[in-house]
């Protein structure tokens, strides 16, 4: 299953859990990240970015992916179910999406702003599963978010301009012009559903 | 577009309206004030040097935070802000509990950006089983139902996240609805969670299939892709149930390859290189084992190979999907050429993570090409002395796959290198298992194989799997089929482990002392030139470390005293005695104990210990058969049969059900204690033996209860002679009580059954083959009202019977449950030149198992009170029947009454039900009715017995 509960964890001089939908308690999650960060912090730059498991994070089925940033690793936990190279990707385009969102994003705007990461990575991952891996759209998205927020922190006392700010963050407004019948992908008609 | 708006602007004055007054105008500020606060926080502990402080200053933090939420006066917008902080507090390690239940009120209260961090930190804090999950729910529901279409996304996120299983009957049919959302986000994650639900509860979303389909249809891309996730689940688990998919599988990505996408979707200029990924592997799974299937998607495959081209990261791993569905679907000869191509790209490349790929490619391909291998290897030795240990550990993998008899012993010892260096749990595990595999299955000679495994066993210690150890020694004790080999193979054993055991002060894992000592207790005898007195030394010394465990202790213990029996005396072992029966290990104590007074007996000993014997079988009889007789004896003496545990367990539940009814039962308890009571139950706990014996008493007192039970029945209502309602017959004819005991428990040999059967058998006996016969399973067929009976199944087995000679063989039927009719059927079966079925069946009336019941009249009197099922029922006689004597004979003839008296017009007899239950008739004449009147402890007899008499007076 996808992620199979994925952990994603961002690594600095204090390791951090990010997400995941293991049903661990909090200390096998502190194990967890110990051992992760103990693992990866070895390795060396010309290694390959793909780890065998431990016995802690569900053995050979599962592996760790990381990637390695300045002073920041990111770490997928995933089980047989994903391509280890897509993972990478992944990786790539959950940074590329937190720089876009925070505009030069480093570490301090990880850690200062742990609730806004985890809502960016809920967009990619839904319960271990990819959901989203076009950046646009994901940005789109938190994007609206954040007007939200804005709007809010503001001028919560000017109703009219937080109707303005709900408009702006609406939906529809999102840029995703694929459900036109011509573009879109045209499967051909099953017979069992009409 | 313009609706969704007008949707969201008509919650809007709800959503303003949730907002708590005090966080109006002075809601900026204080924001920013907890923000620094957080900040402050975060500053605060990079700045602290010990974990200690930490500690302390996070405890400080959660102390004003547990204040803050629970005080009243807090503000939604400031319970979000603690909430943040509360995150961090649980990412760093420290559970936060007393936070969790304000989480969900603020993602119940809170307005959508306070939800949205409420709904998050729930999502962070609480796991799948978590009890406080429930108080969502509801919040859950609500917001799914809302017009604002960022609640729904959010209610649809946590519910994909995490959700109690027991609650998913209440959003589903919310999240059902929303596939037909006109939001593709929507639609999507509402795919999503009904993925996460089929994760958790299949079964519950097993309806929606077809749903799946059309979201498999969907206009949108991303809803597509979304679907796949659940199609590659359910095709994991039943590939030939989504077959006719195939298709559209294939059409999909033949699109997808195409570039029929928006141009959103590419990654790099590849086009949705994720989506394409999963559906190679969709395909992969659809298509193996499946030339058909298979045969529909090589045009894509080969066109995903074609377009893969551009040097970057994503278009491999597309690559590597593409070959490892080539591989895994039936073979198609140039698209397998291109893929050994790819895989060769991969191994040579200097990436190294195209290199770790390469080989995990090989070593899926290896089975059908083992060509490949040798194509490459050049890089797989490099690869061997590869600093990076994953890629090592990947080419051993690779190596275990081509292991034969030629490579063996250059690869185990690469196995032992990377294995002595690995310090990981995990590996070790691994890598010692496969060591072992590849050990027994391919061992060139006898030292090789001894000295390779001490290596597994002293590297692979107490982590190792413990099938390793016990493999290799029924290797070594069943032996190979050469009988010299294997005396070698032990010596050798032997000797080396003497020597290893003779440095002092040497550590070996536990497990590889317990391998050594049993070793050496079974085999150090093959030693001729040796003295046992060195070895009991050795194994002596090593008991007193003290790092050996106490369960390593027992191992050499056992070795020392099957030693002991090869030896005439010896003084180690006496000291070794003297030493442990003082010993402050109880266990230790037991062995020496033991170990000395068999010294004493040394004929015992020998017997008790053979030499070289660990192979034989010790035949365990384990229906415990040689206890039949005196089973048979119990039972004839009147014990009461023995029933398994789960019956006495169901009669106790029955019985406790009963309880309620005690007062009416009261007076016919005083009546059976009288009547043969304790003669019944003595021998019942002296047939079954020690397990049975606890359970005479409870029989005894379930007696009691049971008829207490038909007591009231019969006073509450009339049901209680209504045979359908009859559930408890079965034991109560076992456990009736009858105030005669010398028949009371006979069971039933049927003799012209069991004489059937050995006539069929003795004519089937012409030679002298092996025989089976089998007859079993009866098969109640009651004709109207009645339960079907229940008898036990039956077999029996002969070995060879001379020609001419008999075999008999008896079987006891007892009806368990009162019924009209029964059929016993059963074959028999023999081997002669084929195997033989003879068929046969018998049938049964309930007249069968009833047998005569003599008493006096007085006791007929006692238990006419005493029992309260009864049936009354007029019968017309024909006028040659004429007088009740005439009548009643009549039926003692057909049915086996006993006619207890007859005064007049009147007449009592009794019968009883085999074994024990007993039934009385009392008769009247009357102008030429016969006015019968049953009764009974069981309730379904009278009925039973009436429709016989009726039968019996019909034919005469």
């Amino acid at each position: 299953m996808g992620l199979g509960g994925s952990c994603a964890g961002w690594l600095m001089q204090a390791p951090c859990w990010l997400g995941g939908d293991f049903s661990l308690s909090e200390d096998t999650q502190q194990q967890i990240i110990r051992e992760t960060f103990h693992l990866v912090s070895k390795r060396d730059e010309n290694v390959c970015n793909f780890l065998e498991g431990g016995l802690l994070i569900g053995g050979s089925d599962n592996k760790l992916i990381y990637r390695h940033y300045a002073t920041l690793y990111f770490v997928f936990c995933v089980d047989s179910s994903e391509s280890e190279l897509g993972i990478l990707d992944l990786i790539q385009v959950f940074v590329e999406t937190l720089d876009k969102c925070f505009e030069n994003v480093c570490e301090l705007d990880l850690i200062f702003h742990v609730d806004k990461v985890h809502n960016i990575l809920a967009e990619m991952v839904m319960g271990g599963m990819v959901l989203e891996t076009n950046m646009n759209e994901i940005v789109t998205q938190i994007d609206a978010q954040n007007k939200l927020e804005k709007s809010e922190a503001g001028l919560a006392g000017a109703p009219a301009r937080a109707v303005s700010a709900v408009k702006n963050m609406n939906l529809p407004e999102i840029p995703r012009n694929i459900n036109i019948g011509d573009i879109s992908i045209k499967v051909p008609n099953l017979p069992s559903f009409k | 577009m313009s609706d969704v708006v007008e949707r969201t602007l008509s919650a809007l004055p709800g959503l303003l309206g949730q907002q708590d007054p005090g966080a109006g105008p002075g809601g900026g500020p204080g924001r920013v004030s907890a923000t620094s606060r957080l900040g402050g926080l975060i500053r605060s502990i990079t700045a602290l040097s010990s974990k200690h402080e930490e500690e302390k200053l996070i405890q400080q933090e959660q102390t004003n935070l547990k204040a803050t939420v629970s005080a009243p006066t807090t503000t939604l917008r400031l319970m979000k802000e603690c909430m943040v902080r509360l995150i961090y507090c649980e990412m760093l390690g420290y559970e936060s509990s007393f936070g969790y239940i304000h989480a969900i009120k603020l993602a119940q209260q809170g307005n959508l950006l306070e939800k949205r961090v409420g709904y998050l930190a729930v999502s962070l804090f609480l796991h799948e089983n978590h009890e406080l999950l429930l108080l969502l729910v509801n919040t859950v529901v609500k917001d799914l139902q809302s017009t604002n279409l960022v609640e729904v996304c959010m209610a649809l996120t946590v519910v994909s996240q995490i959700f109690p299983r027991e609650m998913i009957p209440a959003v589903l049919p919310l999240i059902e609805d929303k596939l037909q959302h006109s939001k593709e986000i929507i639609r999507r994650k509402a795919v999503q969670a009904l993925y996460k639900f089929y994760l958790i509860a299949p079964n519950q979303v097993q309806h929606i299939h077809d749903k799946f389909r059309k979201a498999l249809c969907d206009r949108d891309v991303g809803v597509m892709a979304a679907s796949l996730h659940i199609y590659l689940q359910m095709i994991k688990k039943n590939a030939s149930g989504y077959k006719d998919l195939t298709e559209s599988f294939v059409s999909i990505l033949k699109q997808v390859v195409g570039g029929k996408l928006p141009i959103d979707f590419n990654y790099h200029s590849v086009p949705a290189p994720w989506l394409q990924i999963q559906l190679l592997r969709i395909l992969g799974l659809l298509g193996k084992d499946d030339p058909r299937t298979s045969e529909l998607m090589y045009d894509v495959l080969d066109e995903s190979l074609r377009r893969a081209e551009i040097n970057h990261n994503i278009t491999y791993a597309i690559l590597f999907e593409c070959v490892q569905t080539i591989y895994t679907i039936c073979p198609k000869s140039d698209l397998l050429e291109k893929a050994a191509k790819c895989i060769g790209k991969f191994v040579l490349s200097p990436k190294i993570n195209l290199k770790y790929l390469g080989l995990k490619a090989l070593t899926y391909v290896i089975q059908q090409d083992p060509n490949l291998a040798l194509q490459h290897q050049m890089t797989i030795i490099e690869c061997l002395d590869h600093p990076d240990p994953i890629i090592k550990r990947e080419t051993l993998e690779l190596l275990y796959r081509i292991t034969n008899g030629q490579n063996v012993t250059v690869i185990v010892q690469k196995m032992l290198d990377y294995l002595r260096q690995s310090k990981e749990e995990y590996t070790i595990i691994n890598l010692t298992g496969k060591i072992a595999e590849l050990v027994e299955k391919y061992a060139p000679d006898n030292e090789w194989f001894i000295q390779t495994m001490n290596a597994v066993f002293s590297v692979g210690g107490d982590v190792m799997h413990p099938d390793i150890p016990n493999n290799f020694l029924r290797l070594l004790a069943e032996g190979f089929d050469d009988e010299k080999e294997d005396e070698e193979l032990r010596l050798y054993a032997v000797q080396s482990y003497l020597s290893l055991l003779e440095e002092e002060d040497t550590f070996y894992p536990q497990k590889f002392l317990q391998v050594m000592s049993w070793v050496l207790g079974e085999y150090s005898y093959l030693i001729n030139d040796g003295d046992p007195e060195v070895i009991i030394t050795r194994l002596h010394r090593l008991l007193k470390q003290t790092f050996v465990t106490s369960e390593t202790k027992a191992w050499i213990m056992t070795a020392v005293t099957k030693m002991s029996s090869r030896m005439s005396c010896s003084k180690t072992i006496d000291k070794l005695i003297q030493e442990f029966s003082t010993s402050l290990d109880t266990c230790m104590r037991q062995y020496a104990f033991e170990l000395k007074h068999l010294c004493e007996n040394k004929e015992l000993m020998k017997n008790l210990f053979p030499l070289d014997a660990s192979c034989d079988e010790i035949m365990v009889d384990a229906s415990l058969s040689f206890l039949d007789g005196f089973v048979a004896e119990g039972l004839s003496c009147g014990a009461a049969p023995y029933k398994p545990h789960h019956q006495r367990q169901e009669e106790k539940l029955s019985q406790e059900k009963a309880l309620n009814f005690e007062p009416y039962g009261l007076s016919f308890t005083s009546n059976m204690s009288s009547s043969g009571f304790t003669g019944r139950q003595s021998p019942a706990g002296l047939s079954l033996g020690s397990d049975m014996s606890g359970n005479s008493a409870e029989l005894g007192q379930k007696e009691t209860n049971c008829l207490k039970l038909d007591g009231v029945r019969k006073l509450w209502g009339k049901e209680g002679y209504l045979p359908k309602k009859e559930n408890k017959t079965g034991k109560e004819d076992k456990t009736q009580p009858v105030p005669q005991d010398s028949i009371l428990t006979a069971h039933v040999v049927d003799p012209p059954l069991m004489q059937s059967e050995q006539q069929v058998v003795s004519l089937s006996e012409e030679e002298k083959e092996k025989q089976q016969l089998a007859s079993t399973l009866f098969v109640g067929l009651g004709s109207n009202s009645t339960i079907s009976l229940i008898f036990e199944s039956l077999s029996c087995h002969f070995p060879v019977i001379e020609a001419q000679s008999m075999e008999s063989c008896q079987k006891c039927v007892q009806l368990e449950k009162v019924c009209t009719e029964g059929v016993l059927s059963g074959s028999i079966s023999y081997h002669l030149d084929t195997d033989t079925h003879l068929e046969f069946s018998l049938t049964f009336s309930l007249s069968d198992f009833i047998r005569p019941m003599k008493m006096t009249t007085e006791d007929f009197g006692r238990l006419w009170l005493s029992f309260s099922n009864d049936v009354k029922q007029n019968l017309k006689m024909s006028p040659s029947q004429g007088s009740l004597s005439v009548a009643l004979n009549a039926l003692k003839q057909k049915l086996k009454l006993h006619i207890v008296e007859i005064i007049g017009n009147e007449g009592i007899a009794a019968c009883r039900l085999l074994p024990s239950v007993p039934c009385l008739l009392h008769c009247r004449t009357h102008a030429r009715t016969l006015a019968l009147w049953f009764r009974s402890s069981c309730s379904a007899l009278p009925d039973s017995l009436l429709y016989q008499c009726q039968k019996v007076m019909e034919e005469a």
